[in-house]
């Protein structure tokens, strides 16, 4: 791979937690412990939607090892700056190691407990008042310079078609190409859609018993699908000019580039250098909670809970969706789609297609937009308010001794 | 095959086929044309990567699908009565 000098005009200014992480964004996140919360919850955000106030949550009342340590990576991302969790006052979730952790953490945090406050009115006001109070502290946050070796990304596909693996997944291949020559920390999963390139891709491993672990990853991935009874190779995809599985898989696989891989981690597991990582979503043991993401905005969580700054999203047929706590940069890869819904759209992709651009061309694009958008452009689902968060049930067993080779 | 055709793309320098950018005559968009003659089993090339072998000889321009090369994995992943998935060989 040839060198890549970094663009010295791309100045990102962080902003500066007192745990030493730099975020890019200076949000504030509203939690809900359960789902007998989030109305409250919803209310207290909803005037400051615009001014960088987040909803996040878990519905369940039952505990989850992975949704507690989901929460407490997410309260305490680089991007976060302040916490409001909402508790109902009698839901499962283990709010006071959360509020302990973010308070470690040197952030503001507050609980509003709903049954202790007085219900629902004095609840809202109640939080609303400590957002206020919070924004205005927030404005003094110290900035500092955030080096690209500092940032970390994530990317997924949602709505693919045809066109995702010829335009828009090999561009953001190339971005991370990009990110990782220059020792950003760059994140791609789903390992149920790698079946048929696990090899392919084992063979970019650092180390041999990396590759052994990225291999059982997709096996276990293969075998968690198939329980669920989800079907991989459909004929519908041979119409679109996909002949085998492994041209299906490796169609999702390119957005991770050619780059060697460094590491494999988990949820909430965050790279420790910079390098190429793989995110295992599929949960160990046994099959339990259902589909491993039941929706894209699962995926963009945990990609986010394991730090990523910023979510490169490539989508076909289309999707609009962005994200709490982190910015989501979409890059359309069918052209007709993105004349369509450009509003929702950052890059076209489909210009490759059209022969208007080169894979390169748009991958140097998506680079140079990261980069923008971490030193605060707002991306096209930013501007139009978009903020989904999903957290469902899982269970994971803590990675291996080989999957972060030094 | 030209790679400079621009109604064909080339996705990685060692591919041995080229992707429709345009419909071309009995080749819808995204599907793949031989880059060059390919024998029979020698592997497809695309993304730099093996997705496949080729069935029989293809000449340079031809359309390679479903008629003229296959998966070298299983087209579809089963499990038998071990619960192991099949890797092919």
């Amino acid at each position: 791979m040839e060198s890549i000098a970094m663009k010295p005009d791309t100045e990102i200014l962080g902003y500066l937690r007192p745990d030493g992480k730099k975020g890019i964004r200076n949000h504030i996140v509203v939690a809900y412990l359960v789902e007998c919360a989030h109305h409250v919850a919803r209310e207290i955000v909803y005037p400051f939607r615009e001014q960088g106030v987040n909803l996040i949550g878990f519905s369940g009342c039952y505990p989850n090892a992975y949704a507690g340590r989901m929460m407490k990576q997410l309260c305490t991302h680089p991007n976060v700056g302040g916490v409001l969790l909402v508790s109902l006052g009698c839901e499962s979730f283990d709010r006071s190691s959360l509020a302990q952790a973010v308070r470690e953490s040197g952030r503001p945090v507050y609980t509003v407990g709903i049954q202790n406050s007085g219900g629902t009115k004095k609840s809202i006001e109640e939080g609303r008042d400590w957002i206020r109070q919070t924004l205005a502290s927030l404005e003094n946050t110290p900035r500092a310079p955030l080096r690209v070796d500092e940032l970390i990304v994530g990317t997924v596909c949602g709505g693919s078609d045809a066109t995702s693996g010829i335009t828009a997944n090999p561009a953001i291949g190339r971005a991370f190409d990009k990110l990782v020559a220059n020792h950003a920390a760059a994140i791609f999963e789903e390992t149920g859609e790698l079946i048929g390139c696990e090899q392919i891709m084992a063979n970019r491993a650092a180390t041999k018993e990396l590759g052994h672990e990225l291999l059982a990853s997709v096996d276990k991935a293969a075998k968690y699908y198939t329980t669920l009874g989800h079907g991989s190779f459909a004929v519908g995809n041979a119409d679109g000019g996909l002949t085998t599985l492994e041209e299906k898989s490796m169609g999702a696989y390119c957005k991770s580039g050619s780059s060697k891989i460094s590491g494999l981690i988990k949820p909430g597991d965050v790279p420790p250098r910079g390098g190429l990582y793989l995110l295992d979503v599929v949960p160990d043991g046994e099959v339990r909670f259902g589909f491993p993401n039941i929706n894209d905005n699962a995926e963009i969580a945990e990609l986010i809970a394991c730090g990523s700054h910023v979510v490169l999203f490539s989508t076909g047929r289309g999707s609009v969706v962005g994200s709490a706590i982190s910015p989501v940069i979409k890059v359309c890869a069918n052209p007709e789609t993105y004349r369509r819904m450009s509003d929702d759209m950052d890059v076209n992709a489909g210009r490759i297609l059209e022969g208007a651009a080169s894979l390169d061309e748009v991958g140097e694009e998506i680079y140079d937009l990261t980069l923008r958008v971490a030193a605060g452009t707002p991306t096209a689902s930013e501007a139009l308010g978009h903020q989904e968060f999903v957290l469902t049930y899982k269970s994971f067993e803590p990675i291996g001794p080989s999957c972060l080779p030094s | 095959m030209e790679n400079s055709d621009p109604r064909l793309l080339l996705l990685s320098p060692a591919d041995n086929v080229l992707i429709a950018r345009v419909a071309l005559e009995g080749i819808p968009v995204g599907f793949k044309i031989a880059r060059r003659a390919i024998s029979a089993g020698e592997k497809i090339i695309k993304w730099g990567a093996p997705i496949g072998s080729a069935t029989c000889d293809i000449v340079a321009g031809a359309r390679v699908h479903l008629d003229n090369m296959k998966s070298d994995y299983l087209t579809t992943y089963t499990f038998d009565g071990e619960h192991r998935y099949e890797t092919g060989h």
